[in-house]
């Protein structure tokens, strides 16, 4: 049988992006020569620090600010100049809402709606986020999480092709978020790109299909979720102990473990790879010699701990 | 509950667009006390008074020539006090910016807040109109009604210039602050209500050639002598063009 191979479409191409900014007298490099690409039936999760260019570069991809250099297209077209083509097939959900104080919120995803020419049944998207019951709630009075909820409402009403969520779960409790997630997974499943921005890295590891971290403007990694852990620090193997023990005394016992690095009280952290024999080896040798052994575990790294890793602030 | 979250991207007809979004415009407008207040409140109690002070106005017709006036002083709540206000805060939340996103397009706020403006002075133009004929006014035999229309037109393009202006340029409490300032200020010395020749003879001519005195000089002209205000039409035009340019030049969305 042949093999068929997918060419994943590129929904955003953005090459050798540089945006400056003036300041006073200094000039602020937001983005420095970013080349990323994000696909069509892919979740792509740009993260980085505060100020590492995630808005700047976000918000040029969506048309808001103009290039210093370099180029971006979207379906091929340029945000800024084909923004008329562009603006009904991509979905933009803001940090800060973004609507007036007093409309109410199942007017003003009404009104948005009405903008499209195919849009989503607004009242089942409004029950599917849990908002229907504020339909009649102004703005002004919609609690953090619901804003999200409506702004993200707001973005995938128009079934957009191209849907870019701006730390969509900030402020959303965890039945919102956990319906969020499944939202924005069935978006890519029906075929539209999806881009997130987010400071969740569970929410980044968990959804992305393709990760970029950035750091000062430059791209310090990229790849699938899988690919990044991979590269990551070791895993490392987790001892707990009932009360204070002598360490010392494991580590001259065992010595593949290497040196302990004590964490939390009576936790102690060995970087080795873990296996079922050292495993074994080690609470044997705990029961040979009375240490009050409560848990031995493996820890995987986390993207957080890669992203922690990447992005470290040089301390001056 | 499933949902279709296929993509199926398009725009609605852009007379849609334009028609919801006067409609949003329209409905919000009504739901804020504060702009009702100056946009229809104040012109029509502005009427009642005004058409009981023939003493104090030193006239036999206070009604007559204080009608005007009014009708100037409600284009300028609406196209100037309220728009400006209500860009500011638009901006400030972010509004402005989101809306330029969706299939609606910065050029689509724009008109559609236009319509908006037009639809919300006809409306202040029936109210005031049926008040002042039960208050007795009547209109002059052979008023040149279309020199009327030219007129608001015109001092609608540019009051809602500058108060975009306004909006588009400073922060949104600086934009509120000098918005009411200002129409306090037109109210007072403005050439509104009084006639500019009226006023103290430095402030005479260079009101005469304001905006807020063009329109209130030119709307007495139509509705007092019921002849055409050839001299105001081309300030108010003049003024229309140099807010519409200065607008596009400075005016920031976000």
């Amino acid at each position: 049988m042949a093999r068929l191979l997918v060419v994943p479409r590129a929904a955003v191409e953005v090459d050798n992006l540089s945006m400056t900014y003036r300041k006073a007298n200094s000039e602020l490099i937001a983005v420095d020569r970013l080349s990323i690409t994000m696909n069509v039936g892919e979740i792509t999760s740009i993260l980085g620090p505060n100020g590492a260019g995630k808005t700047s570069t976000i918000e040029a991809c969506e048309g808001f600010r103009k290039p210093t250099s370099g180029k971006i297209t979207v379906f091929g077209l340029d945000p800024i100049k084909d923004a008329p083509q562009l603006r009904p097939r991509v979905g933009v959900m803001l940090q800060e809402g973004g609507a007036w104080l007093g409309v109410r919120a199942g007017e003003l995803l009404r009104y948005v709606a009405s903008l499209h020419a195919h849009p989503l049944p607004v009242n089942e998207l409004l029950e599917r986020l849990s908002m229907h019951d504020h339909q009649q709630t102004t703005f002004r009075r919609l609690s953090g999480g619901q804003r999200q909820r409506l702004s993200l409402a707001i973005a995938i009403v128009g079934r957009p092709e191209l849907v870019f969520l701006d730390e969509p779960t900030a402020g959303m409790d965890p039945h919102a978020r956990r319906e969020t997630w499944e939202i924005i997974g069935e978006l890519r499943a029906g075929g539209a790109a999806v881009v997130l921005s987010t400071h969740h890295m569970d929410e980044a590891q968990e959804l992305s299909d393709r990760v970029y971290i950035l750091n000062h403007g430059t791209l310090a990694a990229s790849g699938t979720p899988v690919q990044l852990l991979r590269d990551a620090a070791e895993a490392q193997l987790v001892v707990e102990f009932g009360g204070a023990v002598n360490i010392s005394r494991l580590e001259l016992a065992i010595p593949e473990l290497g040196s302990a690095e004590a964490r939390a009280s009576n936790s102690y952290h060995f970087a080795v790879q873990s296996t079922p024999a050292l495993i074994a080896d080690v609470a044997s040798w705990c029961a040979r010699h009375q240490f009050d052994l409560r848990s031995i575990r493996a820890e995987q790294p986390t993207l957080e701990e890669r992203f922690l890793d990447l992005t470290k602030k040089v301390v001056r | 509950m499933t949902l279709d979250l296929r993509p199926k991207p398009g725009a609605a007809p852009w007379s849609k667009r334009l028609i919801r979004h006067m409609w949003m415009e329209l409905r919000l407008l009504s739901r804020q006390g504060e702009q009702l207040m100056i946009t229809v409140f104040v012109p029509l109690l502005g009427l009642v008074l005004g058409s009981r002070a023939g003493s104090v106005l030193d006239t036999a017709e206070p009604l007559a020539l204080i009608f005007p006036g009014i009708i100037a002083l409600a284009i300028v709540s609406m196209a100037f006090t309220s728009l400006a206000i209500g860009t500011g805060f638009e901006r400030r939340y972010g509004v402005l910016k989101h809306l330029g996103a969706t299939p609606l397009s910065p050029q689509g706020l724009v008109w559609g807040k236009a319509l908006a403006i037009v639809v919300a002075e006809i409306i202040q133009g029936i109210l005031l109109f049926t008040a002042a004929v039960i208050l007795g006014w009547r209109a002059l035999p052979g008023t040149p009604w279309w020199a009327f229309l030219c007129l608001v037109l015109l001092a609608t393009m540019a009051f809602a210039g500058f108060a975009l202006l306004l909006a588009g340029a400073f922060r949104a409490e600086i934009t509120l602050a000098l918005a009411n300032l200002l129409f306090v200020l037109a109210l007072a010395f403005g050439g509104l209500i009084l006639p500019s020749d009226r006023l103290p003879s430095v402030l005479a001519p260079l009101v005469a050639y304001s905006p807020t005195g063009a329109i209130g000089d030119g709307l007495r002209t139509v509705l007092l002598d019921g002849s055409i205000p050839w001299l105001q039409m081309v300030v108010l035009a003049a003024w229309a063009v140099v807010t519409t340019v200065a607008c596009v030049r400075w005016f920031r969305w976000e």
